[in-house]
């Protein structure tokens, strides 16, 4: 492959190299399987322990869970709206929990250490099956969102205000997981990417200011997913005053 | 080491979507309902019940602090009333005991006044019957001074 002359120090990425794992005549990514259970394994065990002992006067970890909390109620109350927050806040705060520990997982896990017969441990959402599937998921949520909360009379979203947005509106139900995930798979790849490529050409020092960016764009990226994803659902569950 | 972009490549790539994509959506399917029982229901039952204590005591505190300021209003009024009330009984005693002074002022006087009377026609009916006896002494005097002259000429 002689189209880029940078072509040997970019082998050493490994960018799209899977280990497969064979699940009947199935194949899955286990690097991405595997980082993710760290990953929420290490989720579950701050959860777990900051909501051991909780009081009416919090101290310690539940000071932080209670943050968290509000935080996501806040994002999902000013996103959805006072209704029918409370259904979505679960799914809301799970995409945002898992994409933001996902994202700072690959940055801040030393998965170098751990060698893989194929491909290399990292950002679970580095991966776009990950991606995707997060955000089919969001798509799902609105769609039911909509539909359980208004019936058949969801579709008069797409009439609204003129017929003449249907085609756009439609289009929109596959631009809208289309962005979301390639949006969330294309930075965190970016970052991933360019801390690795700074780091194999100057070791030290340099790629600092790229990993603080990285952590800085990994959350910010999980708080536009969950964000958007709040977003879409409150559209779908807004009732228009006639 | 081949292309490090394998797109569309039978095996491997960056856009390589496999069964990867609804293991993971199950996956986090899962974690949602775990997440849920162990951290959104959980925290938000303690920060909910937390913030309904808080608006309770408040509105207690409230109620509390509206009843102390009518009590004290009241308490208050009560405070005038009495300060009213002892300042009319000082006022009344000082009456009374200017009353009390002058009366007894009046009747001093009167009974130093009747005293003085009654000396003074005393004083007069003495003067008068000293003046009667004067005035016989002399008459008795003069006559027995006539009679001597009388008889010795």
């Amino acid at each position: 492959m002689g189209f880029l002359p940078l072509a040997l120090p970019f082998a050493e990425l490994e960018v799209g190299q899977h280990l497969y794992w064979q699940l009947g005549n199935l194949k899955i990514h286990g690097q991405v399987f595997l980082s993710s259970w760290v990953v929420i394994g290490a989720l579950l065990a701050f959860v777990l322990v900051g909501s051991r002992k909780m009081e009416r006067d919090p101290r310690g970890m539940q000071n932080l869970l209670e943050f968290l909390w509000d935080y996501i109620r806040d994002l999902a109350r000013e996103q959805i709206g006072e209704k029918a927050y409370r259904d979505w806040l679960p799914f809301i705060g799970t995409l945002f929990l898992f994409i933001f520990v996902c994202n700072w997982g690959g940055a801040l896990v030393p998965w170098k250490l751990i060698h893989l017969p194929e491909g290399e441990l990292g950002a679970p959402t580095a991966d776009i099956n990950t991606t995707v599937a997060l955000a089919l998921l969001v798509s799902l949520a609105y769609f039911y969102a909509g539909l359980s909360r208004k019936g058949f009379r969801y579709f008069e979203y797409y009439v609204e205000p003129t017929p003449i947005m249907l085609p756009f509106k439609i289009i929109e139900d596959f631009t809208k997981p289309l962005s979301l995930s390639f949006r969330l798979f294309g930075n965190i790849l970016a970052d991933e990417l360019v801390v690795a490529v700074l780091a194999f050409l100057v070791p030290l020092l340099v790629p600092l200011p790229a990993m603080f960016l990285g952590l800085f764009t990994s959350a910010i990226q999980a708080l536009i997913f969950a964000t958007l994803a709040g977003n879409y659902i409150g559209e779908a569950v807004h009732e228009e005053h006639h | 080491m081949t292309s490090w972009l394998l797109l569309g490549a039978t095996e491997g790539g960056l856009f390589d979507l496999d069964a990867t994509l609804p293991l993971m959506a199950v996956q986090v399917v899962l974690l949602t309902f775990i997440l849920n029982a162990l951290f959104f229901r959980p925290v938000g039952r303690v920060v909910e019940e937390r913030e309904g204590y808080i608006t309770t005591s408040r509105a207690e505190a409230k109620q509390k602090l509206a009843q102390v300021e009518r009590l004290e209003a009241d308490l208050r009024e009560q405070l005038k009333e009495a300060r009213k009330a002892t300042q009319q009984l000082i006022q009344e005693a000082e009456q009374d005991s200017d009353k009390l002074y002058r009366d007894a002022l009046a009747t001093a006087t009167a009974e130093a006044n009747a005293s003085r009377e009654a000396a003074r026609r005393e004083i007069d009916a003495q003067r008068e019957a000293a003046l009667g006896q004067l005035k016989g002494d002399a008459e008795k005097l003069g006559d027995l001074i006539v009679d001597r002259l009388l008889a010795a000429k």
